[in-house]
């Protein structure tokens, strides 16, 4: 395999020109609409989460009729709410050397050289603006006594360019992006349609023009018209079924969105936590993360005999694995997710692990404690301190808090060119649900800078291209390929219902969630691979002759929402496990057993690998075709990564 | 593992205008580690293999911040635990044993969809009447142009927690949403961003609240003692406050 596999099906459109001048000499020169015309288009947006609310706000404000829609009950609750640490921005407020191009280096590299130099830029270019924006919206970020912007730092990065308010910056940043959405809610230039799923994407002439949605409260199949679709739908973390994502959180919108042609890229690059609170039992339902900045105080260790059983108090220094201290002395507890995550995994395997379940690790504050006292580890992580006890029952200053990984963001999704639409004409993708800016690993306080990114300050520019080109020509929701659409969606809904077979949906989803971790998880090899996609086909034909949903499609109907979720997922499973035995190299948070160095560490192979995996759904039963797009780098040049 | 055997009386109600009962469900060994929504997950997961069809619930981030989550546990919005969300609340605060009375938010402005399930429309409609600031993207001054203090801010932040599940007014007799309303208005008023709006904001957002049918505040405090973020009643007299201070504005015609 060479680094020239592209077969031309995939145009990246990124502008010519040195990389820091690409992104002002592309807004310098595009196609624009007139003010007054504005009004004559229509855009639909899936999804009210960072990207979607703040591109909703933003399109309405520039005078676009735009059409939201969430499957929540309110636009408020998308999961975006729920990211604890922080924005990263390239402000230098704090004269420590910042720059738009060392946000740009470290994201680049961050990502192990996964992601494509250009978006990656004009992320970092924009990032400044995020901030003032969210301020002037009226976001209590964190101050100093002087009444200025208070920053933090976060892992993978040498400076201090974090701005946060608490432990809830999504929360506060979220709300900002809702309610300057709901301003233009207010103003009725947006719609905002709640509680209904989008079920089917339409094309018109191989354009994307419309859905068909549910209303999740009536059942009722409707279908919608716009000159644009956007899909701001998130990631698909939930497929492993245990994430610390939302329940609701789903693959369908973008996994319809493939089946109709558009690509899926780097499907097997999901970021695993390294602290999150392990699995207490099999009725778990989701995981909760703890930030990781509790390990700049907290000591990871296990002990180091297999089948210890006293309690952690009770075993002394010398009978402990500091393991994380004595495999990477220069960055010890503070090593990056990636290799944290595997650490955990490996100790565990060896039988060392903690807790009931073997399945964890401990987290240790005594020497913190000792050292400066419990009133400032109260001062500094008091609040997770009680998150942790809420859900164990643990006091977490008199016992060693347990921790293990646990599944977090995607950094895979739609494949998208620098305009943030696919490769279908008209459909665009924004925040987690695109694959464009983390590459193969996403460096904390990333995800709320590229969704509001993304949202207030990139695709408002750039679908201006695709409306002045071809937003004339209207289709209306009689159009037959609506009627057809729908037609496939409510004969498979009537399937569902009708199969009446004696497993619950979600103990497919549970067993879905086991393959995929055992054989697509912390690290992958070609067996397991192999044996994953032999499994996946009899799962999905169980699931599809033996599930039972029960109740009807014309009434509120949770089982009905989670098996059509979970139908997709059983699917696209299978396009994750395809990618990552492809890429036999270990990059980022994608770890394949036959790559590594001599001393167990990742093994990038730029040689071979630096593309971007792009899926192209070739039919049922058919597996899906790989398309490559080369990465190229100009301004960085691919380094190991190193943290011993 | 410790196991509780439990009894659950439950209200069911298949749609918005069919008529509702409470019903009664065992919930047999649930492990006290288990989250309250895990045991009704485990409950429906059982209705489901016997042919009953399962309870509907609100639930999606599941660790106390998206909001949605709204059972009335035992006659106390989000249940016994104070400053918790229901899905924060865990087993453990059972014993083996007890009977467990579960209801959905009940007041006039938040009708019933399904089961436990209520529709909080009316406070995204409070929000779309004014709880904003009128900033266009891209018009935003440098975000350190305007130093603001740390109380303030802090205080700012304090308002700003509120995750809109509207506990508040299930908790209140009278039904009011002043909890919901004062936190958003006070977290904007405080802040200098938010200055110029002041006053049209508090007369709009409390109009709204009123023409959805949310009922007055009579200080009880059920709000205050009920929200899983702890919000301080104080911010409702300071949102009482502005509006009288507002209306008396637009009297003259100053607004």
């Amino acid at each position: 395999m060479s680094n020239n596999g592209s077969n031309g099906v995939l145009d990246s459109k990124i502008p010519s020109g040195s990389v820091d001048r690409k992104w002002e000499d592309y807004k310098a020169h595009i196609n624009l609409i007139n003010p007054a015309n504005k009004r004559k288009y229509s855009i639909i947006i899936v999804g009210t989460g960072l990207a979607g609310g703040a591109a909703a706000a933003t399109l309405a404000e520039l005078g676009y009729h735009v059409k939201v829609f969430c499957y929540q009950d309110s636009p408020r609750r998308a999961h975006s709410i729920a990211a604890q640490g922080g924005i990263n921005a390239a402000k230098n407020y704090q004269n420590d050397g910042d720059s738009v191009f060392r946000l740009f280096y470290d994201t680049v590299k961050g990502g192990d050289f996964r992601s494509r130099e250009a978006n990656v830029h004009r992320l970092s270019e924009v990032s400044a603006a995020i901030i003032d924006q969210c301020v002037a919206q009226g976001v209590p970020f964190a101050r100093e006594y002087g009444g200025t912007l208070s920053n933090r730092s976060f892992g993978g990065a040498q400076v201090s360019r974090t701005f946060y308010a608490r432990g809830q910056t999504g929360q506060q940043l979220m709300l900002g992006a809702y309610s300057a959405m709901m301003r233009q809610v207010g103003l009725g230039t947006v719609e905002m349609i709640p509680r209904t799923e989008m079920l089917e994407v339409v094309l018109v002439d191989g354009h994307a023009k419309g859905i068909i949605t549910r209303d999740l409260a009536t059942g009722e199949i409707q279908r919608h018209a716009a000159d644009t679709v956007v899909l701001a739908t998130g990631g698909y973390g939930n497929a492993y079924y245990l994430s610390t994502n939302a329940k609701g959180c789903n693959v369908t919108a973008t996994y319809r969105a493939y089946k109709k042609g558009a690509f899926f890229a780097n499907p097997c690059f999901t970021q695993i936590h390294p602290t999150c609170i392990p699995i207490s039992g099999d009725y778990q339902s989701k995981l909760t993360l703890m930030s990781e900045s509790l390990r700049n105080d907290g000591r990871v260790w296990v002990p180091k005999k297999v089948g210890e059983t006293r309690a952690p108090g009770q075993i002394p220094e010398d009978e402990r694995d500091y393991y994380l201290e004595r495999k990477y002395p220069s960055y010890g507890n503070l090593a990056p997710r990636d290799i944290s995550s595997r650490s955990a995994k490996e100790v565990c395997d060896e039988g060392r692990g903690v807790g009931p379940s073997g399945l964890g690790v401990y987290l240790d504050f005594e020497d913190a404690i000792q050292r400066l006292g419990e009133t400032t580890i109260r001062e500094r992580y008091g609040n997770l301190f009680d998150i942790y006890e809420k859900i164990t029952g643990d006091n977490a200053y008199s016992v060693p808090m347990r921790i293990y990984p646990a599944v977090h963001y995607t950094m895979g999704g739609l494949w998208v060119d620098y305009n943030l639409m696919s490769n279908i004409p008209g459909l665009h993708v924004i925040g987690e649900a695109n694959f464009s800016d983390h590459g193969a690993n996403r460096l904390g306080a990333s995800a709320l800078m590229q969704g509001l990114a993304d949202g207030y300050f990139v695709l408002p520019y750039t679908i201006g291209v695709y409306l002045a080109d071809h937003g004339k020509e209207k289709v209306s929701t009689d159009h037959p390929e609506f009627e057809k659409a729908e037609t496939e969606t409510r004969d498979r809904i009537k399937k569902l219902l009708s199969i009446n077979g004696s497993r619950t949906v979600d103990s497919f989803h549970r067993e879905l969630g086991h393959l995929l971790w055992d054989y697509c998880g912390m690290s992958r090899n070609e067996k397991g691979l192999q044996t994953a996609l032999e499994k996946l086909p009899a799962l999905r034909e169980e699931f599809w002759s033996n599930v039972r949903v029960l109740g009807e499609n014309e009434n509120l109907n949770q089982s009905l929402e989670k098996a059509g979720r979970v139908a997709d997922f059983l699917e696209f499973g299978e396009i994750m496990c395809h990618d990552a035995l492809d890429r036999k190299e270990s990059c980022g948070a994608h770890f394949r057993e036959e790559s590594q160095t001599p001393e167990g560490e990742a093994q990038r192979i730029d040689d071979d690998y630096s593309y971007v995996s792009a899926w192209q759904y070739t039919g049922e039963n058919s597996p899906p075709k790989l398309h490559k797009e080369p990465l190229e780098f100009d301004a960085v040049k691919p380094a190991t990564r190193s943290y011993k | 593992m410790n196991l509780l055997n439990l009894t659950l009386h439950v209200w069911r109600q298949k749609s918005p205008n069919a008529e509702g009962r409470m019903e009664t469900y065992p919930a047999k060994e649930i492990p006290e580690s288990a989250s309250f929504l895990e045991m009704l997950d485990i409950v429906n997961e059982r209705l489901i293999e016997e042919g009953t069809e399962p309870i509907a619930f609100d639930s999606d981030c599941r660790e106390g911040i998206c909001g949605v989550c709204s059972l009335v546990i035992n006659g106390i919005a989000h249940g016994p635990q104070r400053g918790t969300t229901a899905c924060q609340l865990h087993m453990r605060h059972f014993k083996d044993g007890d009977e467990i009375y579960i209801e959905p938010w009940r007041s006039q402005p938040f009708p019933v969809v399904k089961d436990l399930i209520s529709d909080r429309g009316a406070l995204d409609r409070i929000m779309a009447s004014g709880g904003f600031v009128s900033v266009r993207t891209g018009a935003a001054p440098d975000g350190n142009a305007i130093p603001i203090p740390k109380e303030r801010s802090d205080l700012a932040m304090d308002a700003a927690q509120c995750i809109g599940c509207g506990a508040c007014v299930a908790a209140c007799k009278n039904a009011s949403a002043m909890l919901f309303t004062a936190a958003k208005v006070s977290q904007l008023a405080l802040l200098p961003q938010g200055k110029a709006e002041k006053d049209r904001r508090v007369l709009s957002m409390v109009r709204q609240m009123d023409k959805e049918g949310f009922g007055n505040c009579t200080n009880q405090y059920e709000c205050e003692a009920v929200c899983p973020k702890e919000i301080s009643a104080s911010f409702i007299s300071r949102m009482n406050r502005d509006y009288a201070v507002a209306s008396v504005k637009e009297t003259l015609g100053l607004l």
